[in-house]
């Protein structure tokens, strides 16, 4: 336990070292607030605007999040597809190969072309943009699942989907959470790309305005919110990922009661 | 209890008394393995021929790579013959038409569930135990997965993780899940390999009590020329590789048996008699 709170107190003393040292840099080399501000007038800006940034953030959450469940919810649906069927896995390679290469921030002008500016393209590009980490690893997980193990079902005379239901996916849950924890990030690059090429509201949009009237500190309280919500997003899927999948760390919490 | 009545009423066809439905539990007739195709093809088992009545067990040994293992998993259907027939019950062996249980040389448990989940498993998937597995999971199945463990020792270590256990410990495990459903058949696949003298004595004797307690019909694949001798009513030899059944003795030694057993003159005979037969047909 003290180990632990040792990690913790290091960990937290690195992130306030760093603002610590950007405010001091920016004071001694009298960097102007145009270029770099200080992480104090950041802070400030934060508190002061914070009320006006609330709805924007909401934005950002709601594009963010959709696009996520809608991306889970197609990656899940497509990698046992493509991961159960060693023909599926081989015939869909090249695809979703060729598709995952594709620079993301390429499909926004024709999400915008298709869908016109706002919400929709952002939630969009959400989705795109983390479907693929989630196809490829569902597809790795069941793919390399243990024989042994299926053999287990199959004397039983289980059927395809029992032996998908209690070996496979389970089996596949720790690439499952692995591609959540990415797939999250991920959204987030979406969907504020999206708002800071077509879109009124959201965070994206809120540092893109910033940018143009000079408001620089206004740009980072945006980067600091965006890296805040990663973090807490993050967070939770790793809560999670201990609770669900403990048993492929030894989780020692879980496993000795 | 009558093993093939006991069968016929989990499948839910009417109750018949009088003959069985079935000459034997098991029968293969010529059936051979062969693996890949033309030039690569590699030959796993040449035509073998084995019958097995219900309620026998039956340890086949020989060289290793003999095709021992591809008999089990012809008969639980995991491959399927590339020539000859494999009948299971009188069906097919697709038709599933016994109840099996297995236990791999591997324990192979799955490392997400518990040792009573694990040994639970068969529970979830087999017919009839199925269909109420949602209501008796945490009553009459958890009591009898622990009836089952507290049998060989492992009343203790039913909610621990199977990293948590040892080797001896899995494998006990593994016994349970092949018998927690009552299997009209056992499959053994070397289940006792990688165990010390010690423990796998000890569970030679628990094999034998579960055997003698439900009768069901076994097929137990070993190198261990003792624990064959001690456990089976029937041994069989095969040849090396592509293997065929090269000789079929009964064990004339009345069961239950002790493992004190192994030390009498005429056991020691026996597993001698074994031993070079199989040393014969390994050059």
């Amino acid at each position: 336990m003290t180990e632990k709170n040792r990690i913790r107190m290091l960990s937290f003393s690195l992130i306030f070292g760093f603002f610590l040292i950007w405010e001091v840099l920016c004071v001694l080399l009298d960097v102007s607030d145009l270029v770099l501000p200080r992480p104090s007038e950041i802070l400030v800006t934060l508190w002061v605007k914070f009320p006006i940034l609330v709805p924007h953030i909401a934005q950002t959450l709601y594009s963010t999040l959709t696009g996520f469940v809608l991306g889970v919810a197609i990656g899940t649906a497509l990698g046992i597809m493509v991961g159960t069927s060693k023909v599926a896995y081989a015939v869909a390679s090249p695809l979703l190969v060729g598709f995952s290469s594709i620079p993301k921030v390429a499909v926004v002008p024709i999400f915008v072309l298709w869908f016109g500016s706002g919400t929709t393209p952002a939630i969009l590009t959400a989705m795109v943009i983390c479907v693929f980490p989630i196809v490829v690893n569902i597809a790795t997980g069941l793919a390399t699942t243990e024989p042994d193990l299926e053999d287990v079902l199959k004397t039983l005379g289980a059927s395809k989907r029992e032996i998908l239901v209690n070996v496979g996916l389970p089996r596949t849950m720790p690439y499952f959470f692995a591609a959540l924890k990415v797939a999250i990030t991920l959204s987030f690059v979406g969907a504020v790309l999206s708002e800071t090429v077509a879109s009124n509201r959201g965070i994206g949009n809120v540092m893109m305005t910033a940018s143009s009237n000079f408001q620089v500190s206004l740009v980072f309280a945006g980067l600091i919110i965006l890296a805040l919500l990663g973090v807490a997003l993050y967070s939770l899927f790793s809560l999670l990922e201990r609770r669900v999948t403990g048993w492929a760390t030894r989780g020692n919490d879980i496993a000795m009661s | 209890m009558n093993i093939l009545n006991h069968h016929k009423q989990s499948t839910g066809t009417p109750l018949q008394v009088g003959p069985s439905p079935y000459r034997y539990a098991v029968e293969l007739q010529s059936a051979s393995v062969v693996f890949g195709k033309g030039d690569d093809a590699v030959t796993a088992l040449s035509p073998t021929s084995l019958k097995m009545d219900a309620g026998d067990f039956v340890a086949l040994v020989g060289p290793s790579g003999c095709g021992k293992s591809t008999i089990l998993r012809l008969v639980s259907d995991l491959i399927q013959p590339s020539s000859g027939v494999v009948l299971v019950g009188g069906r097919e062996a697709s038709a599933k038409q016994l109840r099996i249980g297995m236990a791999f040389q591997n324990p192979t448990m799955l490392p997400w569930l518990t040792i009573e989940q694990n040994v639970m498993l068969p529970l979830k998937i087999v017919a009839p135990f199925k269909a109420t597995f949602r209501k008796d999971r945490k009553g009459a199945y958890r009591d009898r997965v622990h009836r089952l463990l507290k049998q060989v020792g492992l009343q203790d270590f039913a909610n621990h993780y199977p990293w948590q256990l040892s080797g001896g410990m899995l494998q006990r495990s593994n016994l349970c899940r092949a018998l927690i459903h009552e299997p009209d058949l056992l499959l053994l696949d070397e289940p006792f390999g990688a165990l010390d003298q010690f423990t796998r004595e000890e569970l030679w004797q628990i094999l034998q009590d579960l055997y003698l307690d439900r009768k069901p019909t076994v097929l137990l694949v070993t190198h261990d020329l003792r624990e064959a001798g001690f456990l089976a009513k029937r041994i069989c030899v095969m040849s090396a590789r592509p293997g065929r059944v090269i000789s079929d003795e009964p064990v004339n030694i009345p069961q239950p048996r002790d493992i004190s057993m192994i030390y009498s003159p005429e056991f020691v005979e026996m597993t001698q008699g074994l031993r070079e037969l199989i040393a014969q047909v390994r050059k």
